[in-house]
């Protein structure tokens, strides 16, 4: 599904990542977890196709493609997926009308046909059901005016309506209280089958209480630094990153 | 120019798709103004002595007034000695119109602007007066409409026909001494849309003008003049299109609408005017002046205008609120890209008591262009308990543009409510990226978040024409980004 191999990026000269090496195989969900600015979220963009970073060197073959031959609306008709940290605000557009182009914009792209309003409709309540976002919001401007959790909700709604190959979720649930949380990891874990990827980016362990993640990375100083399962996000909750950090230096 | 040239050269030009030029034989004017030119177009329209000499003291008073130079506009000089004042296709016959007489090129015409003249193939409920360069060349569904008592026609036909209605009411509204090019257009003006509604009518169709600049170096100068009786409704919409020319092009137009006690007038706007190429070659200057006045308790006038087209657009439509209780609106979208420049916007002139009026103007520059709010609200001191609200926003698209905004306001009563709200945002990275990653290229995020900046404006059009105006936009605004 995903490969990426010594990748070296900086943004305004800094660099950020400094030889990340990552596989994700169909149907994984891998968790990345690392301290404040260790590039998690430069990650996520770079995957998405975020302007504003530099490559340096390495690769990321997608599906045993070229990731940075695909523009940004490319990788998205191709199944790849950014739930993201802050999701924007769009003025005037109604939610609805935004999920419907944008579900028909990759449908049309993969050869499918576009669907009718009638059909759409009945889909987006029946999804809107699962990440239990009220159907009012489904008909108001698209994040404008949302909560913290009813926007991560609508992004989750967004997923689950698109169907990616690769879903990406950066710190989905930061901001998010316990009950919003749970109907978060509910939608994504509903989302999980055998041809379905997900990464994972989250700064608590506690998000994988709900999510059990297949393989648990440690991100940091721009690299994996360590990898396990389950256990090794409930070792990082007790003792921090500090002991990995200094493992790592040594 | 072989077919595959043409095609791309299109492509190249924003898709302004109305750039054609249509070949006929047109009596055209030789370019000058003087007393003499003004006497011929009056006696070629037959008209009564009193206009004639309305003209000729427009055309005096022209003489001594200057362009105004107060909006935030760069103007290039404009020789008036350069442009010819009247071209009208010819005509088979010379008895009354009928479609057979339409020279043939000109229906293509219309058709190919998607406004089939023949009232069979027209869009449902909607009524057309064509004018083309200088002269109305066909009005449909006039014959329906005189039924319900409805008076539609070119305004030479009603000086013809309607000389006490049109003496009543010509020049009531925006006298011709008002601006520069308003006199200029009482002294030249060659044909117009008159519109009649009787009293307690409300009229059965929406009625609408088509206006098209073919001949080169000619100015239009129409001249439209609505009337809704006491009780009456009217909705009334005008489109425009000119071929893409390398030389500038003026059109100088005046709208005049009179709302009686109770009557309301709708008037709905899409500009598509040539907007020159890149360099700021060529297109079309637009000095436009509308104004309504509702004249009686309760009138109701709602401008609503899509902007797209012109090189240069000036035009504030406004609102008389004379009578109490009487209601002005003003929503409007103006795009600017490359070059264009358009300033505009609204006077909203509270004299009754009890009268509100709203303002909506979204403004949109892309390029370097630049677009400007201009707006004056003045509350009279016997307006008492008057209200406004007004809300004027601007989005800017790349680092190059710019965007303005002149509100004036005079109270003159302490009992008023005004209200101003005013934005300025640029569509972010932000906002294209996560449009982007959902799967919609470019030009469609953009279209989309454009759209919805502009929604509480479309939502005030005709159905027809707010369909139109989005696909517009979306063509406007094809290659802004970058």
């Amino acid at each position: 599904m995903l490969s990426i191999k010594d990748l070296h990026v900086s943004v305004e000269g800094k660099d950020i990542l400094k030889g990340l090496n990552l596989e994700v195989k169909p149907g994984e969900v891998h968790a990345i977890m690392g301290p404040n600015g260790s590039g998690k979220s430069t990650m996520a963009h770079i995957l998405a196709g975020r302007d504003g970073y530099e490559l340096i060197k390495g690769s990321i073959l997608y599906q045993d493609q070229d990731l940075f031959d695909l523009s940004v609306e490319e990788r998205a008709q191709r199944g790849i997926f950014l739930a993201m940290q802050y999701p924007v605000e769009l003025p005037g557009v109604n939610n609805m009308t935004f999920l419907k182009e944008s579900m028909n914009s990759i449908r049309r792209v993969n050869g499918q046909d576009e669907l009718d309003a009638v059909a759409f409709m009945k889909l987006v309540k029946e999804k809107a059901a699962l990440v239990e976002l009220p159907e009012k919001l489904l008909k108001r401007d698209v994040n404008s005016g949302f909560s913290g959790g009813e926007k991560k909700r609508n992004e989750i709604l967004q997923m689950a309506l698109l169907e990616p190959k690769l879903g990406i979720l950066d710190e989905t649930d930061s901001g998010l209280d316990i009950d919003a949380l749970r109907v978060v990891a509910n939608g994504v874990n509903a989302l999980r089958s055998p041809q379905r990827s997900m990464i994972v980016v989250t700064h608590y362990q506690r998000l994988l209480d709900y999510i059990k993640p297949d393989v648990v990375h440690v991100l940091a100083n721009g690299r994996i630094v360590r990898s396990g399962g389950h256990s090794l996000a409930l070792e990082l909750e007790e003792k921090g990153y500090g002991w990995i950090l200094e493992e790592d230096a040594a | 120019m072989s077919a595959t040239t043409e095609t791309i050269e299109q492509l190249i030009d924003h898709g302004y798709v109305a750039g054609f030029v249509t070949n006929i034989d047109a009596e055209t004017f030789e370019p000058g103004l003087d007393e003499d030119v003004i006497r011929r177009i009056s006696l070629i329209k037959r008209e009564p002595e009193w206009m004639t000499q309305l003209r000729i003291q427009a055309y005096q008073d022209w003489l001594n007034m200057v362009p105004p130079d107060w909006a935030h506009l760069k103007i290039p000089a404009i020789d008036f000695q350069t442009i010819s004042y009247y071209s009208a296709p010819k005509k088979k016959g010379d008895g009354p119109k009928s479609l057979d007489e339409i020279d043939p090129e000109i229906l293509d015409t219309y058709n190919k602007l998607g406004i089939p003249l023949e009232e069979q193939k027209a869009l449902a409920g909607i009524a057309v007066d064509a004018v083309f360069d200088s002269v109305s060349v066909a009005t449909t569904f006039r014959e329906k409409l005189s039924e319900a008592g409805v008076i539609f026609c070119s305004m030479s036909e009603a000086l013809q026909e309607h000389p006490d209605l049109v003496r009543k009411y010509f020049a009531s509204v925006v006298p011709h001494k008002d601006n520069f090019f308003a006199a200029l257009n009482a002294a030249v003006f060659s044909d117009g849309t008159f519109v009649y509604i009787p009293p307690n009518v409300r009229c059965p169709m929406e009625l609408s003008t088509y206006f098209r600049i073919n001949e080169s170096n000619t100015g239009q100068f129409e001249r439209t003049l609505i009337i809704a009786d006491e009780g009456s409704y009217v909705s009334y919409l005008e489109g425009c299109t000119a071929p893409q020319r390398d030389e500038n092009q003026l059109h100088a137009a005046v709208v005049e609408l009179v709302a009686l006690g109770d009557a309301t007038i709708k008037y709905s706007t899409v500009q598509n005017w040539y907007p020159g190429d890149e360099q700021g070659r060529g297109g079309i200057y637009n000095f436009v002046t509308k104004r309504g006045d509702c004249r009686g308790d309760r009138a109701h006038i709602s401008w609503t205008q899509v902007e797209t087209g012109s090189a240069i657009t000036w035009k504030y439509p406004s609102c008389i609120l004379r009578g109490n209780d009487s209601v002005g609106e003003f929503y409007s979208v103006a795009v600017t890209k490359g070059l264009q420049q358009a300033d505009t916007g609204t006077k909203m002139i509270h004299m009754g008591r009890n009268t509100r009026s709203t303002v909506v103007s979204k403004g949109i520059s892309a390029g370097k262009a630049h677009n400007t709010y201009r707006g004056l609200v003045r509350i009279a001191r016997r307006a008492e308990h008057a209200r406004n609200h007004t809300q004027c926003d601007s989005l800017l698209i790349g680092d190059r543009c710019g965007a303005h905004t002149y509100p004036y306001i005079e109270v003159k009563n302490p009992s008023a409510d005004v209200e101003h709200e005013a934005t300025t945002s640029k569509i972010s990275e932000d906002q294209l990226f996560y449009c982007q990653q959902r799967g919609l290229d470019e030009e469609a995020a953009i279209s989309m978040i454009v759209n919805g900046f502009c929604k509480e404006v479309l939502k005030e059009l005709p159905m027809e024409f707010a369909v139109e105006a989005r696909k517009l936009l979306n063509v406007t605004l094809e290659g802004a980004v970058g």
